[in-house]
């Protein structure tokens, strides 16, 4: 439960373009680090070699190594598959598999396990329904379907799902950006009290909301258009966003560009 | 898909009477917004609506005009048939005083070689189709679409002089086998014409489904590739395998399409003619539902007594085949429609 993640040197490519480079940086456990930095500076790239989503994209591969606790999941005998059980992730959009019901959503990744007692996936659905803030809505219509939710049910249904097989690390996506004001609120309120049990590194466009959820900020940057992005600072975030050792994080975060 | 809890569409108000801008409205001016002065644009809509509401009836008009013409011209050989349409094995329409013909048997083939067919066809498009879009390279992805679509467009009469030169004399050991081993089992009991000869149902289906199998393929493989990423990245984040992620996104996703093209397939299949008048041997004995079987579907059927369609009677009772034919597409595509509507749709 709640590892930490060092992430050494890694620069990563998609086919020939070189998307992000050199990036060193330490999330410790049981923490909110939020990755900040304006559009195309890589920040949502690194998160998806934290669970190795990224090389889901075909000529997508990096280089370096990602430490969880210590142990390399870029090395050669590690099954990605592996990685992905014990990193959980939720996406930007919300993304519940629609011919499953809100229940089997929830029980997807322990089915995957193979987890086969009704009672124990019943109980588990409930716990991880009721970590993600849902169980009130929805323990009425448990075998409907999914989609029939609002948006921010949905997303929240998705942090269900994540967080039902009690990973390591939660790493999300931008997991506010297609939700209103209300459920962002609801989301923000359910990743601190996530955190007492989980590590959790979060995308976000949302300065605000780094501010609000995170106790560590990285700002990611890119020089120009075809370039590498890279990790510019960071740090706790309050002295990021109070007092940045960098003067192009100061600019970004004062709202000078980007 | 999303949709908002709680929401719910406003009622449409009162139409007529309150609409702004009506007339005998004293408050309200007929300002800019007016639909009068937006008059121009009005009329392209209305035009464009008009053209492709006449479209959608051009499909209607002319699957009726079809399903009319045949039945005018079946009515009076059905009204002089001596035998049961639906039971007679016989197709006797030689003497114009005794017209003696039934449908059973070309039922019987027809319905037979297509199943047979798409049973053939469907797993092995539903392969390929996964192969394609998940696995092949993207190289090969392109050569090997190519080459299936291509496998469309080679003429049915090639399809048919293959099945008879070459695919049938190779098959005659294995059905040979199937016979010896399963031969307590109906399908693939002794039939109504030699299995050494090779023109049998078996032969038939098993060209049927090298032909069906592109529109199958290709369609499916369509499907499948828009599945959309965010669910198969949300399958992979949970620690999916790659089969693992198909069959929660893919396959669900893919299904109804993947349906829908084998029903498109099953339509070809029971319609085809050539290739499958070429292969099948004559019978003289009635067909026994096994795979042995040789004689005429349908469209064969009619095909090869094209050339003596000269008396309005015997003639009559060919196209009362066909219109059977007809009705049994019909029935096969509201059977596809119901499978593949059914569950998937409500997400």
């Amino acid at each position: 439960m709640a590892k930490r993640i060092d992430v050494n040197d890694v620069n990563i490519y998609y086919g020939k373009f070189h998307a992000v480079s050199d990036v060193t940086l330490s999330v410790p456990p049981k923490h909110v680090t939020a990755f900040i930095g304006p559009s195309g500076c890589g920040k949502s790239t690194v998160l998806r070699t934290l669970n190795r989503m990224h090389e889901v994209i075909p000529g997508a591969r990096v280089e370096g190594k990602v430490l969880l606790d210590g142990e390399n999941i870029y090395a050669p005998s590690v099954d990605p598959v592996q990685v992905r059980r014990t990193i959980g992730m939720v996406f930007q959009s919300p993304n519940p598999f629609p011919t499953m019901s809100i229940k089997d959503n929830v029980l997807a990744g322990l089915k995957l396990g193979g987890e086969k007692n009704r009672q124990r996936l019943d109980e588990i659905a409930e716990h991880a329904l009721r970590g993600a803030n849902l169980w009130n809505e929805v323990k009425d219509r448990l075998n409907k379907p999914g989609g029939g939710l609002s948006g921010g049910q949905q997303q929240r249904l998705c942090i269900a799902r994540a967080i039902a097989v009690q990973p390591d690390v939660l790493l999300m996506d931008e997991p506010c950006s297609a939700l209103d004001p209300i459920s962002t609120l609801a989301i923000e309120d359910l990743i601190s009290d996530l955190k007492q049990d989980y590590t959790i590194v979060i995308v976000t466009h949302n300065m605000q909301q780094a501010a609000r959820v995170s106790d560590q900020t990285g700002f990611f940057n890119v020089p120009g258009v075809g370039e590498s992005g890279r990790l510019v600072e960071i740090n706790d975030t309050e002295k990021i966003f109070s007092n940045p050792d960098e003067q192009a994080t100061e600019d970004y975060i004062s709202g000078r560009f980007g | 898909m999303v949709r908002d809890d709680g929401m719910t569409t406003p009622p449409s108000g009162p139409s007529g009477t309150g609409t702004p801008g009506g007339a005998g409205d004293t408050h309200v001016r007929d300002g800019p917004l007016n639909e009068m002065s937006s008059g121009g644009r009005r009329k392209a809509d209305d035009l464009f609506r008009w053209a492709s509401t006449g479209a959608g009836i051009t499909v209607v008009a002319s699957i009726g005009a079809i399903g009319l013409f045949l039945a005018v011209q079946a009515w009076p050989s059905l009204m002089a048939n001596s035998a049961n349409f639906f039971l007679s094995t016989e197709f006797e329409t030689s003497d114009v005083e005794d017209l003696r013909f039934g449908v059973r048997d070309l039922l019987v083939v027809t319905v037979l070689s297509s199943a047979f067919a798409l049973a053939i066809a469907m797993p092995l498009a539903l392969g390929i189709a996964l192969f394609l879009t998940q696995y092949a390279p993207r190289n090969l992805q392109r050569l090997f679409g190519y080459l299936i679509d291509t496998l469309a467009a080679v003429p049915s009469i090639v399809y048919g002089l293959w099945g008879l030169f070459v695919l049938g004399p190779v098959l005659v050991p294995v059905a040979l086998w199937l016979n010896d081993t399963l031969g307590w089992i109906p399908l693939f009991a002794e039939g109504n014409v030699s299995i050494t000869g090779g023109g049998t149902i078996f032969t038939a289906g098993i060209v049927l489904a090298v032909m069906i199998l592109p529109i199958i393929t290709s369609v499916t493989r369509e499907v499948f590739r828009q599945t959309p990423v965010t669910h198969i990245e949300g399958a992979l984040a949970l620690g999916a395998t790659k089969w693992e992620m198909i069959r929660m996104t893919v396959l669900p996703f893919g299904r109804s399409g993947y349906i829908g093209a084998s029903m498109l397939g099953l339509g070809r299949a029971l319609g085809e003619t050539v290739a499958v008048l070429v292969v099948l041997r004559i019978a003289t004995e009635p067909a026994t539902f096994s795979l042995f079987d040789g004689g005429y579907t349908f469209a064969s059927l009619i095909a090869s007594a094209a050339n003596e369609f000269v008396h309005p009677l015997p003639t009559g009772a060919y196209i009362a085949a066909g219109l059977v034919l007809f009705v049994l597409t019909f029935i096969v595509n509201a059977i596809a429609r119901t499978i593949a509507g059914g569950k998937v749709q409500r997400g």
